[in-house]
């Protein structure tokens, strides 16, 4: 299954591990005892327990019935990762780390946040383990974001706004490297999103694929026969790494990623090495990183798992793009016609099924993955339409 | 033997240590290039680490960082860069090691990268985000052209993997000196020496210590156990504040022979 198309920390050709030499050696570290935990019986019974006890699962197959008689084709299936605990897929991957976390007698885990939702959930599960917790966030996104660091706080998490560079994601990234390298004798780095050096894609690709286990068997459940096509939205890609992760190797099943037109990795980028890793990414000719922009913060990022440049330069995946008027039409559309509010990000996922179910047959059906609340999004979807 | 190792090699048998400034191209503009190469070698510096600026530059500290910032402000490219050094080529008689990340050599293209690399006189390449596994991306055309690949070796090495960088390096061993990224340090951890020795165990190519060291007196005690230092933040800073008394200073404080 997920771990079919890896090889030394390589999906194909991307991936891998471009890190100065002190991190590789810590690194390294990680992903030998992440190798021992992934398939222990103990460890796997204690991650189900909390899986299900403590973040909700397993969530909902839910058949959107008024939008797939609104629209006239292929039945929609919503995936509801939006009802976990915390409010979205990042929980599953949180769970997963912290324990390893914990089997490797850690006591203080750091994470990097742009928005602030997988430094939600670290904290939360920081503060349920009683593990000491830091997470890094860009100083101008402590700023934008102040109720989420307000949150963080609230769970016992310590909160560095990192002044450097931009004060965005990728300067939280490197100062929590930089923690990581200083301390990783008691420190365990968790990283949200399936980017960055080998051992982590892999191990966000694991521990999210419990989106798709459960999804599959849920169709198998309801259909009898396996879905046409699985929908959800790609930034760094960790809640698409999920719900393809099970369906992979069923070569009918299309996998199909979207992506912010304005942040179009795949679709716009080209093969390059950064932040650890190669995989596709926005780049001028000179190799420098281009600027992003996206509606939704957590899509907003020039790379993507090399897991999706696998994907998609194999050809077992597709990716497209939507716009952010599309996005915002399907922001609104689920939350009229279905009363569920998802996530920007999850809106892309959204959009681009709205456009494909009238396609398809009555015959065909949809998993689109509802990778989170919109919640955190509703003051500023509200400033948008009322500019 | 590479022109890098014999400059650091024919200082050592003198007596003196190998000084290696880092300095970053186009930081306040190219145009400065030549003028503070050419003055940085009247000092007598061993080689000169010419820093590539790039969008993520994962190994450097605050310093250069925005050192870099700056100099992509201005435009300041790889390309650039090259055709700069090569426009003066001529006037270079030290050896200079590029420092630059993977992935603007992977967009120039590596065997082009090699061979105007050549022709700009770089011989020696440090990328600090090429882990040792992956050399091979770059080595064949490196060593096509002469251009010595710079390993690093970090405090969080094991034996046996310092025992593979060492053997791998060429030129020198750049020699981490503290955990982390780039940038000047007041204290140094007291397991610094033993480091060193077991380093030199391995190979006979000189070790050099590098990142946070930013005093006379640092490169004197670093003297002690290791062939040179090279100083990069405190070189950018003084470069900025165009204060070339404290870079002499420092160069001096490398020479045995004109310390009292």
């Amino acid at each position: 299954m997920s771990q079919v198309a890896i090889k030394n920390g390589y999906y194909g050709e991307f991936g891998g591990s471009f890190v100065p030499e002190d991190l590789q050696q810590v690194l390294q570290y990680i992903g030998e005892q992440y190798e021992k935990y992934k398939n222990d019986p103990e460890f796997n019974e204690e991650l189900d327990y909390y899986l299900r006890e403590y973040a909700g699962r397993e969530n909902p197959l839910y058949l959107a019935e008024n939008l797939t008689k609104q629209l006239g084709g292929a039945k929609i299936y919503l995936k509801r990762e939006d009802l976990n605990h915390t409010g979205s897929h990042k929980i599953n991957n949180v769970l997963g780390q912290i324990l390893l976390a914990k089997r490797m007698g850690v006591k203080r885990v750091i994470a990097e946040t742009g928005a602030g939702q997988h430094g939600v959930a670290t904290a939360t599960a920081c503060a349920m383990f009683g593990m000491e917790c830091t997470i890094y966030m860009g100083a101008k996104d402590t700023k934008r974001q102040a109720l989420n660091v307000f949150r963080m706080e609230l769970l016992g998490a310590k909160v560095v706004a990192v002044d450097k560079g931009q004060g965005l994601l990728k300067e939280a990234v490197d100062e929590a490297f930089a923690d990581l390298v200083a301390n990783y004798k008691n420190t365990f780095y968790l990283i949200g999103s399936a980017v960055g050096p080998t051992p982590y894609p892999e191990m966000v690709e694991h521990f999210q694929s419990i989106i798709s286990k459960e999804s599959r068997a849920q169709h198998l459940e309801k259909e009898g026969k396996l879905p046409t096509a699985v929908v959800a939205a790609v930034g760094g890609g960790s809640n698409a790494a999920g719900a393809f992760a099970h369906y992979k190797e069923d070569k009918e099943v299309r996998l199909i990623g979207v992506e912010p037109a304005g942040a179009a990795t795949l679709s716009k980028g080209s093969p390059a090495v950064f932040h650890g890793f190669k995989s596709f990414v926005l780049q001028d000719e000179e190799g420098n990183l281009l600027e992003t922009s996206s509606i939704a913060a957590g899509l907003d990022y020039q790379g993507v798992g090399p897991l999706h440049a696998h994907l998609h330069s194999t050809g077992r995946g597709e990716y497209v793009t939507v716009t952010n008027e599309e996005v915002l039409e399907a922001f609104q559309t689920l939350s009229r016609v279905e009363g569920i509010i998802p996530a920007l990000e999850s809106s892309h996922a959204v959009a681009y099924a709205l456009k494909l179910a009238p396609t398809l047959s009555p015959e065909d059906s949809i998993i689109v993955n509802v990778s989170g609340r919109g919640d955190k999004d509703v003051e500023q979807v509200f400033e948008m339409l009322n500019k | 033997m590479s022109q890098l190792k014999e400059a650091i090699l024919s200082t050592t048998s003198g007596g003196n240590k190998a000084f290696i400034p880092y300095i970053m191209a186009g930081d306040g503009g190219l145009e400065k290039l030549q003028p503070t190469i050419l003055k940085l070698q009247e000092l007598g510096v061993t080689a000169i680490e010419v820093g590539i600026p790039f969008t993520d530059p994962v190994a450097d500290g605050p310093t250069i960082e925005r050192a870099g910032e700056r100099a992509l402000a201005n435009g300041t490219t790889l390309r650039k860069v090259i055709e700069t050094l090569t426009s003066f080529a001529d006037k270079i008689q030290v050896p200079l090691v590029a420092m630059t990340y993977l992935n603007p050599i992977l967009a120039y293209g590596v065997e082009k990268f090699a061979e105007d690399a050549k022709l700009a006189g770089i011989r020696g390449v440090i990328i600090p985000d090429m882990p040792l596994e992956e050399r091979e991306i770059v080595h064949p055309a490196l060593k096509a052209n002469h251009i010595a690949l710079v390993q690093l070796v970090s405090l969080t090495s094991t034996s046996e993997r310092i025992e593979r960088l060492t053997k791998a390096s060429e030129g020198f061993i750049y020699a981490v000196t503290v955990n982390g990224i780039t940038g000047a340090r007041s204290s140094f951890a007291s397991e610094l020496e033993e480091h060193f020795k077991k380093i030199q165990e391995y190979t006979d190519t000189p070790v050099l210590a590098g990142f946070g060291i930013s005093t006379p007196e640092h490169v004197k005690s670093f003297s002690d156990f290791c062939s040179g230092v090279i100083v990069g933040s405190k070189i950018v800073d003084s470069l900025v504040a165009d204060d070339w008394a404290t870079i002499e200073e420092l160069v001096k404080a490398s020479k045995v022979t004109a310390v009292k």
